[in-house]
């Protein structure tokens, strides 16, 4: 016998405290986008769409935007590459083979501060490890201003994203490709495969699963970045790294622009479920069965 | 097999380099530092570290952190697993309701609703008070929570429930007696995933405190980083100071480490 009372008991502590700061601010922050409100004062007015107006309006909005766009691509793009190619070469269970996934999942560990700081060391253009390295390599031309170029400080960020999180990634390839049976493989191969060709049918296919996992993480977690940008370089130089959640940020604690801050995360909050559902979609027709 | 060498070993390289440079600038004066500053410490010296914990409270920021952490992740666990255990029990369409109504918060990130919470929390004065901290992060975490946790139930047979309730369990001792034990290992890994989540968390505390006294270690490491500038010394003494406790854990728990991150990537 159920006993759904009791049930209910337990399911009310959470859902209170959830519906209390969680639902309930989302809601807040919905209703304060069509406001005036600073943040501080006792009253505001509603001002319609006029924040959505403004914001979409705002050059460094828009430049935000492009921001995220780059650095998504750019963590996208280099991630799933180096964490399958990093999968393929460590996925047998050899304990040096293990010992290495460890130590390449290491970073994922620690917080976005500490590697902000220790890639703020790597980058410095004067005593930073990479200058130096060029420096003794003899290409000095090479010792860039890593993320005080606003030319390249997106980049270079998305760099140290991508150092943080390719071996988490890369230990999703690895489930993925352990969970092939390997009697096909053994199968192709006897049949005369070439290795090429027994990647391109047999486990690529096979693998679709994991790949659209790592994809589908990795877009929305680039999408949200904040913690990164914010330790290293706050938005700049000339917004040249803000993104979207940097630049509400600024707008609400800065600017005391509350009410278009509120507008801007409604806006964000818009793109990222269009994101989340395509990732739900590409996770279903992802499913494969073999 | 010597391309795969070789990029195994320029990867390794890749990780290990900074990693290793940070290490050894603990043991550097400001002045060898900067006369060289990637060679090896040529007179090692402790004086950074006495330095750092000499300037800075630095127990009270691990203690602040350990209490927020701890704190959390047991409160979102135990909220979270009567919750999924509840879901399991219900089933049918209240079962799925209350699935959806908690993991669709799983689409709102806390950089979302950051200003209003910054404001709700003043108003509940929540505010600069690790409590205050912890039930506003068990909040935020617990659509994940419900989400991996509903997950691992499901997996666990119906049957062993039914029959635990068969021999006169009530739904207390269904929970904790047979629930509870049986996915003590998905538990741990969810734990895990939690615990690096909430250690390492900037933007929450940073919302929430501002007392001096109540920084928890990223908001203390920001604020080494304003008064040491460019002293690389004593900024990356923090850093791996500040480290440390996570990646002892991390170093004799790895297993579960690597399955609740990859987990939490699966499912967040």
């Amino acid at each position: 016998m159920r006993n759904r009372k009791l049930l209910w008991i337990f399911v009310l502590p959470g859902l209170l405290l959830y519906g209390v700061v969680f639902v309930y601010p989302t809601v807040l922050g919905l209703v304060y986008s069509f406001t005036d409100w600073d943040g501080f004062s006792a009253s505001f007015k509603l001002t319609g769409w006029k924040n959505y107006h403004s914001i979409l309006e705002s050059i460094v909005f828009r430049k935000a935007f492009w921001n995220n766009v780059k650095f998504m691509a750019a963590v996208v793009a280099a991630q799933s590459v180096i964490s399958l190619v990093l999968a393929l070469l460590l996925v047998k269970n050899r304990k040096t083979y293990v010992f290495l996934r460890a130590l390449f999942f290491f970073p994922a560990i620690l917080s976005s501060v500490s590697v902000g700081l220790i890639w703020s060391f790597v980058y410095d253009p004067a005593i930073g490890l990479l200058s130096t390295l060029f420096q003794t390599l003899g290409r000095p031309e090479l010792a860039l201003n890593w993320i005080g170029d606003k030319k390249i400080a997106i980049y270079s960020i998305a760099a140290v994203q991508v150092w943080a999180h390719a071996g988490q990634m890369m230990i999703v390839f690895i489930a993925g490709l352990q969970s092939i049976p390997s009697e096909l493989h053994e199968a192709a191969v006897i049949d005369g495969g070439s290795r090429w060709r027994v990647f391109r049918k047999i486990t690529w296919p096979l693998l679709a699963p994991s790949a659209t996992i790592v994809l589908a993480y990795t877009t929305i977690q680039s999408f949200k970045a904040f913690d990164l940008i914010f330790t290293m370089t706050d938005g700049g130089p000339n917004f040249s790294t803000e993104i979207m959640t940097t630049y509400i940020y600024h707008l609400a604690f800065s600017s005391y622009a509350f009410g278009e801050a509120s507008a801007g995360s409604s806006l964000f909050l818009v793109l990222l479920s269009v994101l989340t559902f395509l990732q739900f979609k590409a996770l279903r027709a992802g499913r494969i069965s073999y | 097999m010597h391309v795969r060498r070789t990029i195994i070993v320029c990867y390794s390289l890749i990780i290990v380099a900074p990693l290793y440079f940070v290490f050894v600038t603990v043991f550097k004066s400001s002045q060898a530092f900067y006369a060289s500053p990637l060679g090896w410490p040529a007179a090692p010296t402790l004086d950074n570290l006495g330095k750092l914990f000499a300037g800075q409270p630095i127990w009270r920021y691990f203690w602040n952190s350990i209490q927020v952490t701890a704190g959390t992740v047991l409160l979102v666990l135990l909220l979270g697993s009567l919750i999924s255990f509840a879901i399991i029990r219900f089933g049918g369409a209240a079962g799925t309701v209350l699935f959806a109504i908690f993991t669709a918060g799983l689409i709102v990130p806390s950089q979302v609703n950051m200003l209003t919470i910054f404001a709700l929390a003043r108003k509940l004065y929540l505010s600069d008070h690790l409590g205050g901290l912890i039930l506003v992060s068990t909040a935020l975490l617990l659509p994940l929570t419900v989400f991996m946790l509903t997950g691992f139930m499901k997996l666990l047979s119906r049957e062993l429930i039914e029959a635990g309730s068969l021999d006169g369990c009530g739904e207390w001792s269904l929970y904790w007696r047979i629930t509870i034990p049986l996915t003590a290992p998905s538990l741990a890994a969810t734990a895990t995933f939690l615990l690096v989540m909430v250690w390492n968390d900037l933007l929450i505390p940073m919302l929430l405190l501002n007392g001096k006294s109540k920084l928890t270690l990223p908001l203390a490491m920001l604020q080494f980083r304003g008064e040491y500038v460019t002293d690389y010394p004593m900024l990356l003494t923090g850093v791996v100071v500040t480290s440390l406790p996570l990646v002892l854990l991390f170093l004799f728990l790895q297993r579960y480490f690597i399955a609740g991150l990859t987990e939490g990537a699966l499912k967040g």
